[in-house]
């Protein structure tokens, strides 16, 4: 029996459905204190002085300011401009400051109102037009955390011979990721023992390289456990080093473990949310209505910190084309400063800001033109044997058009959009079908993989099962089921004999952070690398012949640990050949292979309220091999609501760079209402470089909803839509201005 | 503080707190019942739903006072050795991802079927609308309820 391609149970959904699985809040440690964070009031300025009001025992309560760090100041990550605490400058609402912790969590609340900071403020920055302007520069020497460029062909003289040239500009909005788990983490650190956490989180090495030099220790000295995660989607995967620091901190002056766990309302205004994006985009046609030049400008608001920003925009920049192809190509990207709370990861990490603007660019092109979108977009879709906008020649076969064709005919594209038009005319309701099509490429970027080098582990145990070690975490999308079903199948053995070992610094290798759909595809190939690597072991042994049964092979683990001693077998990360990639030029293979969809949705709005609500969404995607499709469809289904909250409900609200609407009352994401049937259909082409064949799937349905939302809403409105989320509001004052 | 006694999945049991404190509390630190989640604190989010005399709260909004001499039931109440087939229907759906969200959906959706034997999609949805899910895009929720059949 075979596990890839069964809809195996989730491994560890039992302790979840009897509340038993131990989140971090669950835990409790004998003599631990709890810590909170005090932060900035203002965007901008300089801390002269903390003051400490009467009201409490201070005595009673562990303060740490940046003077008590005993290593470096910075959260380590790519460059080191952000600092744990405050030590003079602030450069964003909610930064971090001072430390307190108690013992009693009840008091701390009244000892926060009673810390007074004395700031001198300084002239912010909020907007990306403010950065641009450098006006003040707040940081580098222009606001500029990073910036690529793209040139291929000649897009000035293509533009000169064009038929018609079409341009628009595209927006998109920050979005709470809103984990329902807020973030959280316990600490034990002192000089003898070093530091341990555990905590919620998704990239366990990332809070280690960066607790290194937060306290100056050699690598051994740190250890960091996840617990059992409520939901990231990027956003515990770089947040969690500063708030592990935080609490580290404390327990290393109060010698005491440490919880800090956020409430709701600061891990809303505090944490890192989804990059808000510009795009301009220009375009040139010959006169079949062939793309002969595509010119884009695409900008992201960063925040305060550089954090991951540069490989936010790099995915992005790689994107930009999206699954369409021009011989003459200029791109130009930036990742801008602003002084707002560092913007970060957030499933799709980029790519959904720039799919978003060509998406509804092609949409408006195809209406300019007078041309079914549809058509239009197949003729200029990307083909095998053609270089993507990365500069990334496409050697695999690709099935683009079957995966739109699927789309079409099972949402019954073609007769709606023409049944629509009509019901619409004497209704206030207006009905309308949209379609938007994409492509998603899985894993690191570039020679991001071969950098990593990652690493994955399968050990045996004295009872004839198998461990699995990774530092790869489950969040919910099913880690441990998938790499359980990889491993089974690769040792032929069963499932249930599968155990996935938490993961934990001291006793799992490096396989990388949980991002950027790379555990099935990168990883779940390095543990099936590594379970034929012990098996190898027992055939070399000869405790085991080529061909066995399952009860052969967990005797001849126990007797090979009996009489040999420990078995494992790891396997690393190695470039396929076919992955080739030039940094310096920033082209070339960006990905290994990418994931292609085309996502339709039918939406309604209701001109009196303004209300738009999605009645029915098809999400169709070729993902190589569907390895668990109970999971597979879940992964897509949940991702497509949060798509539809990024379209039309997600608004985060700025004030002086804060967040204003902090709160789940205020800030809507989508209820049981609001989410449609979802329909998911999966093609597959099995790719030989993933485990099990598999294709990253799990950021795909952020990147489809809010083009084909938007495409819908123009078709029952006959109005072009260039932002999101597009709210009731936003919507009625661009209808109001059409109207005057 | 106060002494006050509740009935908590068919335990009777006393407790001392000071009677504003929150039931979602009271639950977690007093009684370790761990399963119940606290998600926002301010009632948005259902991840702290228990049943409270037969009626779904969110308990992070009770305090104590209101529950002397009540009955709770909470997620840790529903499995005995094997799971209920609510339990087992979340788990043959993908009703349950990272989980956090489960155990107050698993106690809106036992809310749901004890009042009514057969739902429908639409009653589900409404029964289910106090609970927030940032993972699932909710079906496989409805469908683990629609699915269950006439006892939670
Ligand atoms: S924690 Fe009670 S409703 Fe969210
Ligand atoms: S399963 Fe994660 S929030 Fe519902």
């Amino acid at each position: 029996m075979t596990w890839v391609g069964k809809s195996a149970l989730r491994k560890e959904g039992d302790s979840k459905l009897r509340g038993q699985a131990k989140y971090i809040d669950d835990i409790s440690l004998s003599g631990m204190m709890h810590g909170i964070t005090v932060r900035s009031p203002i965007a901008r300025g300089l801390l002269k002085k903390i003051e400490y009001l009467p009201g409490v025992n201070w005595d009673e309560f562990i303060t740490v300011t940046a003077k008590d760090i005993p290593g470096n100041n910075y959260v380590a990550l790519i460059k080191k401009d952000q600092p744990y605490l405050v030590d003079e400058k602030i450069n964003h609402p909610e930064e971090p400051i001072l430390l307190l912790a108690h013992s009693n969590k009840h008091i701390l609340e009244k000892a926060r109102s009673l810390i007074k900071f004395h700031i001198e403020s300084l002239p912010p920055v909020f907007t990306l037009e403010e950065a641009i302007k450098q006006d003040p520069i707040i940081w580098g020497t222009n606001n500029t955390f990073k910036s690529y460029a793209i040139d291929r062909g000649d897009v000035e003289s293509a533009f000169k011979d064009a038929h018609i040239l079409l341009e628009g500009t595209y927006e998109t909005g920050a979005q709470e990721q809103l984990y329902i788990e807020p973030n959280g983490v316990i600490a034990i650190a002192n000089e003898k023992e070093g530091v341990t956490i555990w905590g919620s989180m998704q990239c366990p090495y990332y809070v280690h390289k960066a607790l290194v030099p937060l306290f100056n220790l050699p690598p051994e000295k740190i250890r960091v456990v996840q617990a059992e995660t409520g939901g990231g989607f990027g956003g515990k995967e770089e947040y969690p080093s500063v708030i592990s620091g935080h609490a580290a901190l404390l327990s290393w002056k109060a010698k005491r473990p440490v919880k800090i766990i956020y409430d709701r309302m600061e891990d809303m205004v505090a944490t890192t949310k989804r990059h808000p994006s510009k795009t301009r985009i220009k375009t040139a046609f010959d006169k079949n209505h062939k793309l002969i030049a595509l010119d884009i400008d695409f900008t992201i608001d960063g925040g305060a910190y550089a954090t991951l920003s540069s490989v936010v925009l790099s995915r992005g920049t790689l994107h930009a084309s999206g699954p369409y192809f021009s011989s003459n190509i200029k791109i130009r990207s930036r990742a801008l400063a602003t002084n707002t709370p560092p913007h970060g990861a957030f499933r799709g990490f980029g790519a959904p800001q720039s799919l978003f603007a060509i998406e509804k660019h092609m949409e408006f092109c195809a209406r300019e033109l007078k041309l079914d979108p549809v058509k239009f977009r197949k003729l200029n879709f990307i083909k095998h044997g053609e270089i993507l906008g990365c500069g990334q020649l496409v050697k695999e076969k690709i099935k683009l058009n079957s995966v739109v064709e699927k789309a079409l005919i099972e949402s019954d594209f073609h007769k709606k959009r023409k049944a629509f038009v009509k019901t619409n005319k004497n209704s206030p309701i207006k009905k309308g079908i949209g379609l938007a099509v994409f492509m998603h490429g899985a894993g690191f970027t570039g020679s991001g993989e071969t950098f990593l080098a990652s690493i994955a582990a399968v050990k045996a145990t004295p009872e004839g099962k198998i461990e699995i070690l990774t530092s790869n975490t489950e969040i919910g999308q099913g880690t441990n089921t998938i790499f359980s079903q990889m491993a089974a199948d690769a040792l032929n053995i069963d499932f249930s004999d599968i155990e996935v070992v938490q993961p934990d610094t001291a006793h799992v290798p490096n396989s990388g952070p949980t991002v950027a759909s790379r555990t099935c595809m990168i990883v779940g190939k390095l543990v099936e690398q590594a379970s034929k690597d012990l098996k190898q072991k027992l055939i070399s042994a000869q405790l085991l012949k080529e061909k066995y049964t399952r009860k052969e092979f967990i005797s001849a683990c126990k007797k090979y640990i009996k009489e040999i001693g420990e078995l494992k077998g790891s396997s690393q990360y190695k470039a396929p050949s076919h992955i080739v990639w030039d940094e310096q030029k920033y082209q070339g293979d960006a990905y290994g292979t990418y994931a292609w969809a085309a996502y339709v949705a039918e939406t309604s709005t209701d001109t009196r309220t303004f209300e738009t609500t999605v009645d029915k969404f098809w999400a169709v995607q070729e993902v190589g091999k569907v390895i668990n499709p109970l999971l597979a469809k879940g992964q897509i289904i949940g991702g497509v609501a949060q798509g539809i909250g990024y379209a039309l409900y997600e608004e985060v609200i700025w004030k002086e760079g804060r967040m204003a609407n902090n709160k789940m009352s205020n800030y809507i994401m989508p209820t049981t209402l609001d989410v449609p049937e979802i329909e998911v259909h999966f093609l597959e082409l099995p790719y030989s470089y993933g485990g099990g064949g598999s294709k990253g799937l799990g950021e795909l349905p952020l990147d489809g909803p809010s083009p084909a939302i938007l495409n819908a809403m123009e078709h029952a409105l006959k109005i072009t839509l260039r932002q999101i989320p597009m709210t009731p509001e936003k919507l009625m004052a661009q209808m109001e201005e059409i109207n005057k | 503080m106060k002494k006050m006694s509740l009935t908590v999945n068919g335990k009777k049991l006393t407790v001392s707190c000071h009677p504003f404190s929150r039931l979602l509390d009271v639950l977690r630190e007093e009684l370790q019942l761990t399963g119940t989640k606290e998600g926002c604190g301010e009632g948005e989010c259902g991840a702290c739903s228990v049943m409270l005399d037969g009626k779904l709260v969110n308990s992070c909004l009770v305090p104590l006072l209101q529950v002397e001499g009540k009955k709770i039931l909470t997620v840790e109440g529903l499995a005995n050795k094997s799971l209920t087939p609510l339990q087992n229907s979340f788990m043959k759906c993908g009703g349950a991802q990272c989980g956090i969200c489960t155990p107050g959906m698993l106690m809106a959706g036992y809310a749901l079927i004890k009042k009514k034997k057969k739902l429908s999609k639409q009653e589900i949805r409404e029964g289910l609308g106090g609970n927030l899910c940032r993972c699932t895009g909710y079906s496989p929720i409805i469908k683990s309820v629609q699915n269950c059949g006439t006892k939670p």
